[in-house]
């Protein structure tokens, strides 16, 4: 064999592996989801150690966690409905973090949300419902996202660490969310839990007809399908990804950085503005301290578990929400106190970080080459 | 014969051995029929020495009624979350007496469980039931703890050598200024030189701030704290490592400060449950709006600490004695707020369950701290 074939051969083979590996796709993404599932499995099984040691049995435990998740149309509907904010609200990690950014102030951008959508119904009581409740969203979208493009702006034009920076402006943002809702916006007659005025029974979001979801868990659902498009199909998406991957690679390759990180908070920021908004369209009616509740926290946990991917947040907020649903069925039928359930989380995100460094490490998995 | 119909009748047994015991393992702990079923809900821990324990401790006194089961749920939020308790209270564990304890759970999210089930009743803890806005299977109920607040202030005005008492509370809300203004009065009532310094916190479970509080009220020369914060146990403790005396709020913190801990207005919620249960047995209409005070024995002080002194003792007896009797009034007139201007006329007098007292807005002469 000339030196030349044997080139042009190896050539063949390194260039096309794909085709010489006509199931390589199908194992990658059985990896993406084996990941996960094997983790869930080794939590749960260091979860009923630790039940044990409690004297508590793990069979018991499981089935009511299905019980309480799962079994019952009541169930599943309470498991829905817990994850319903918790989908936009891990948007707001997901999406900068495909420029390496970790942002984790979700939880301001969730309170102003609420916050600016009921501000915009005070001067259109009486107006036609939907406009109003259109208004309300891009508010609570502005919101959030000006909110969050805040944290962008300190990182593309001073270059201020973003996890710090946006901690910090939560902290700041909560408090400007109190001090505006205890005083300026406050309806006197919220005697004992200070509140804004209420945003009007006409301009709240129905359920679902035929169910008792609110129709927040749609639109989450719908919104997470939209950044996985963009982040993995459009050309705004590979530049974002290509900027995480390596920065002064892209800077060389003339991408507007600064614009993309400050577009990636603003979406990010927009999502958890939204999530205020129907948090308060669909539920609470009015803007109190009640809509600092967690809920952007939480979605810190559940973006990381989905390994900032926007479409395996669904099935993540959907476990997380179970585990909340079942959680109270846990206190009362096992004694268990509250802190169990953020053990058991615990075990499930150690176990899901420690499975993503095998990924990439199981040669089954791996692309094959005939030989 | 037995043979002929296919099944023995020891396989059927088996059978139903088997049966039972998956009926078992499915749901741990049925309900007994014919037990009413009363769900308690919190919004924090049941052990936090303040709001949540009075309430869980109440709880625990019921369980041991004949004909009760209770269920409980500790760290539920005001959100949705709480309608999803109650409901599941209802739809899986067969609850239809539900006392949801915190203030936010009363709007929206108890009035709509209410309008969903309304078999089940509710009795909400703090909130303001009407008869023409709420629902007939709904109530509230809640305790004039302001007396309990005077009687710890008379035995802070006795104990203090610097004449400096300080207050930490969570937000200047009505039910909150009504303590620290009838603290304050019962101090002044001893010495009229007394001075309270408040700080707001911002929020109730704040136990970073409230340490940082209390640290700071110490550090101005105040040798008597309290508070209105949901878990009183960082600020008594706090108070005690820096030799200050302390009262008490919403549950018995003594052991918490063996030396420094004066008394303390604490909340008796279980003659107001053993009330509702006691009605629900008899199969009577639960009442719908439920007040009381020290004499009906909703609030109660808690014993004395050893640094009370003798004559703190007496003075305090001698005016729970005349509250007791009813009528008592610590919001009269002339009473000024700390800024000059006259909130409560000359001649005019508030007893604890005048409905003036509820949209309080105002901290009274003598307290240094602003709203705002």
């Amino acid at each position: 064999m000339s030196g030349a074939a044997g080139i042009k051969q190896q050539a063949a083979q390194s260039a096309s592996p794909a085709l010489a590996d006509r199931f390589y796709p199908i194992r990658r993404a059985l990896e993406t989801v084996a990941g996960p599932i094997v983790a869930l499995l080794l939590a749960s099984a260091a979860f009923s150690l630790f039940l044990l040691a409690l004297g508590k049995s793990p069979a018991d435990f499981f089935s009511l966690m299905w019980l309480g998740a799962f079994a019952s149309s009541f169930s599943l509907t309470n498991t829905l409905q817990r994850a319903a904010p918790l989908l936009l609200t891990a948007l707001c990690v997901a999406v900068p973090a495909q420029l390496g950014l970790v942002i984790i102030g979700g939880e301001a951008a969730v309170a102003l949300g609420g916050l600016a959508s009921t501000v915009v119904t005070l001067p259109l009581q009486g107006a036609w419902p939907p406009l109003v409740q259109i208004l309300m969203a891009l508010a609570g979208i502005a919101a959030g996202g000006g909110w969050i493009a805040i944290t962008g702006l300190l990182r593309a034009k001073r270059g201020i660490n973003e996890t710090v920076a946006s901690l910090v402006l939560s902290y700041i943002g909560i408090a400007i969310f109190n001090h505006l809702v205890e005083g300026l916006l406050r309806d006197p007659a919220s005697l004992n839990k200070p509140s804004t005025y209420d945003i009007g029974a006409a301009n709240m979001l129905g359920p679902i007809p035929g169910t008792d979801l609110h129709p927040g868990l749609l639109v989450g659902i719908v919104v997470c399908i939209l950044c996985w498009v963009l982040i993995s199909r459009t050309s705004l998406g590979f530049s974002m990804r290509v900027t995480g991957g390596n920065l002064r690679a892209a800077q060389l390759q003339g991408l507007p950085v600064n614009r993309l990180i400050i577009l990636a908070c603003v979406i990010g920021g927009g999502c958890a503005g939204l999530a205020g908004m129907i948090e308060v369209a669909a539920i609470q009616g009015r803007a109190n301290s009640s809509l600092i509740a967690g809920y952007g926290y939480a979605g810190i946990l559940i973006a990381f578990l989905s390994r900032q991917n926007p479409l395996a947040i669904i099935p993540m907020s959907v476990v997380l929400g179970g585990i909340g649903a079942a959680g109270g069925l846990l206190q009362r039928r096992m004694d268990l106190p509250d802190a169990t359930v953020a053990v058991l989380e615990g075990f499930i995100f150690v176990a899901i970080l420690a499975s993503e460094t095998m990924q990439g490490r199981i040669a089954w998995f791996q692309p094959r080459s005939k030989s | 014969m037995t043979e002929a119909s296919g099944i023995s009748r020891r396989t059927l047994l088996q059978g139903a051995a088997i049966g039972t015991a998956a009926l078992a393992v499915g749901a741990p702990r049925p309900a007994q029929a014919a037990d009413t079923v009363v769900g308690f809900i919190y919004v924090g821990p049941k052990d936090d020495y303040g709001y949540n324990q009075a309430h869980a401790e109440a709880a625990a006194m019921v369980k041991k009624m004949p004909g009760i089961k209770v269920v409980e749920e500790e760290k539920v939020p005001e959100t949705d979350d709480v309608s999803k308790t109650m409901q599941s209270m209802i739809e899986l564990d067969g609850a239809s007496l539900l006392f949801p304890t915190s203030y936010g759970y009363f709007d929206p999210y108890m009035l709509r469980m209410a309008a969903k089930y309304p078999k089940v009743q509710f009795r909400h803890c703090g909130g303001l039931w009407q008869k023409d806005k709420h629902p007939m299977n709904t109530g509230s109920y809640f305790g004039y703890i302001g007396m309990a607040q005077y009687l710890s202030g008379i035995v802070a005005g006795h104990t203090s050598k610097t004449k400096k008492i300080g207050f930490v509370a969570a937000k200047p809300i009505p039910q909150v200024l009504v303590n620290i203004n009838s603290f304050i009065l019962g101090a002044r009532s001893v010495d009229p030189s007394i001075t309270c310094q408040v700080i707001f916190t911002g929020d109730w479970s704040m136990p970073v701030k409230e340490a940082e509080a209390t640290n700071s009220l110490a550090d101005q020369g105040v040798d008597v704290v309290t508070c209105h914060v949901d878990g009183p146990k960082v600020l008594v403790e706090t108070a005690e490592h820096r030799g200050i005396y302390v009262c008490g709020y919403h549950a018995d913190q003594s052991k918490l400060a063996p030396k420094g801990y004066l008394t303390g207005a604490e909340w008796n919620w279980i003659t107001v449950y053993k009330k509702f249960i006691d009605e629900a047995k008899a199969g009577k209409p639960l009442d719908n709006f439920v007040r009381g005070g020290l004499s009906e024995g909703f609030v109660k002080t808690s014993a004395y600490g050893p640094a009370v002194s003798a004559e703190a003792r007496k003075h305090t007896d001698a005016v729970k004695a005349e509250i007791m009797k009813g009528g008592y009034a610590v919001f009269k007139g002339p009473l000024k707020d700390n800024k000059g201007n006259v909130v409560i006329p000359a001649g005019k007098a508030f007893v604890e369950t005048a409905i003036e007292l509820e949209s309080m807005n105002y901290l009274v002469e003598g307290v240094v701290g602003s709203l705002s």
